[in-house]
């Protein structure tokens, strides 16, 4: 394992849990415990218990300064509500995808590992109060049977957030994740994160790990900061159009609004789209994508989908080859492989909405 | 008594009676590959050299290549793991063999490890 790298504060738990360790942006993380295909398995039949305490849990005093660097209505999130939103620059790319609650004395965002420094340096530079947490938990707990697991967040419904006892342990849950499956994300003191995760494992969710969080998320067609989305990428061309609040967008008063706004007018050249492939190959980022000989793409994420038992990808395409439906070939150690546009997200989303 | 080495590769490889190799990869190799989705095999004839990249294995997360751990001529191939590419990690030095090679210089294997130096390699690994 490399040098100065990070821990979680469930590190211990991991490896007496017999993790397999793996560098993810900068932190020590379990890659699998029993195998990926079983963990993502227990995800879609019973409940996964994740440890996302990598991602930056950061506090925002004012809700107005915060908005005018995101594209979404951030005036009318609720106390105890929670929306996806995103970090944009001035060319309207995307720094950063994040969830953000209304906890009724500040706003809570949770930000991508690999974009924390960057976030915060965006956030103070634009003169943000904001307080990083980066010293608390983050658990998800994700699965058909996550409700019964935890029956103090029950009476949640999708994207509702809460503070919450917990055995004891003062959380903050939010009902939401990144897996397509109805569950939670519970933060906690560091201290407690452990404690709280041998609750919920004994309450019989399943250890998962990063590789079943890969394949969970793109099964659900959502977006990975680094491979499918990044600062050289529009909102829209990525389908994340839903998070813009075409209020805002109509008065342009947030970062990035301008270059979004002439890029709707504009239309987009590319177009992220899902890809089923046909055979039991598959296609990882960085593939090419061809039509009819010519490339018109490439793939951002590739994985072997365990619930549909066939390789699935996402990959930009040119903007007229976006139609489900539409024969595309992945290059694969120079080989084309068969594939298909497919309507997004690959597996249906259980939602507790 | 089949004589079976190991290269650095993690693969092993059995010298049969018939004067064919039987190529394979480890129980590590296996471990630290996880779930395996895919398998691309070597076509009949093909003559590798060795430390060529002469099959593919896929997990759900990442591919792997699989080397001719020596010189020499693919003579069959294991459909079986093509089938249920997971044979591999259920029986990783058995039925989830990959391929039969009849080597250039059957006296290469002196150059690869015998299991005491394979044990002895992985354990300098951890």
């Amino acid at each position: 394992m490399g040098v100065g790298l990070a821990r979680t504060p469930l590190d211990g738990l991991h490896r007496r849990l017999g993790a397999r360790m793996v560098d993810f942006a900068g932190y020590e993380m379990p890659l699998q415990y029993q195998g990926i295909i079983a963990e993502h398995k227990a995800c879609r039949t019973k409940a996964a218990l994740f440890d996302v305490s990598h991602m930056g849990q950061v506090e925002i005093a004012d809700p107005h300064a915060f908005a005018a660097l995101v594209p979404g209505d951030i005036a009318g999130l609720k106390p105890g509500r929670q929306r996806y939103t995103l970090l944009l620059n001035q060319a309207g790319g995307i720094i950063d995808d994040l969830m953000v609650a209304n906890v009724g004395a500040h706003l809570l965002a949770v930000l991508n590992a690999g974009r924390k420094a960057v976030d915060v340096a965006h956030l103070r530079g634009h003169g943000l109060d904001i307080t990083t947490c980066f010293d608390r938990a983050l658990l998800a707990l994700q699965g058909p049977q996550a409700a019964q697991m935890l029956p103090e967040a029950a009476h949640l419904r999708f994207m509702d957030a809460a503070m919450l006892s917990i055995e004891g342990i003062p959380c903050i849950v939010t009902r939401s994740g990144y897996t397509g499956e109805d569950g939670f994300e519970i933060g906690c003191a560091g201290a407690a994160g452990e404690a709280l995760a041998e609750l919920l494992l004994a309450r019989g969710a399943v250890p998962a790990g990063l590789g079943a969080r890969d394949s969970l998320r793109l099964e659900a067609g959502l977006c990975l900061y680094g491979n499918d989305i990044d600062e050289a990428t529009n909102p829209i061309a990525a389908g994340l159009g839903f998070a813009l609040s075409k209020k805002r967008l109509a008065a342009g008063d947030f970062l990035g609004a301008d270059a979004l706004r002439a890029a709707l007018a504009e239309g987009m050249a590319q177009k992220l789209v899902g890809i089923r492939l046909e055979g039991r190959a598959p296609a990882r980022a960085g593939a090419g994508i061809q039509h009819a000989g010519e490339t018109v793409g490439r793939v951002t994420s590739g994985v072997f989908s365990p619930s549909l038992n066939a390789p699935i990808a996402l990959g930009y395409v040119r903007a007229d080859l976006a139609e489900p439906g539409t024969a595309l070939d992945l290059i694969v150690r120079d080989k084309p492989l068969a594939g298909v546009v497919s309507p997004l997200p690959f597996l249906p989303h259980h939602y507790a909405r | 008594m089949t004589e079976i080495f190991y290269s650095q590769d993690h693969e092993w490889i059995a010298l049969g009676a018939d004067g064919l190799a039987v190529i394979g990869i480890t129980g590590h190799a296996q471990e630290a590959l996880g779930d395996i989705v895919f398998v691309e095999l070597p076509e009949l004839g093909r003559a590798v050299a060795k430390g060529e990249a002469c099959a593919v294995v896929e997990s759900v997360k990442a591919a792997s290549d699989i080397y001719a751990p020596l010189a020499g001529t693919v003579a069959e191939t294991n459909q079986a793991i093509v089938d249920d590419p997971a044979l591999v990690n259920r029986a990783p030095e058995g039925e989830g063999w990959f391929f039969k090679m009849r080597l250039a210089d059957p006296a290469g294997v002196t150059g690869l490890m015998d299991r005491a130096a394979y044990d002895a390699f992985l354990g300098t690994l951890s």
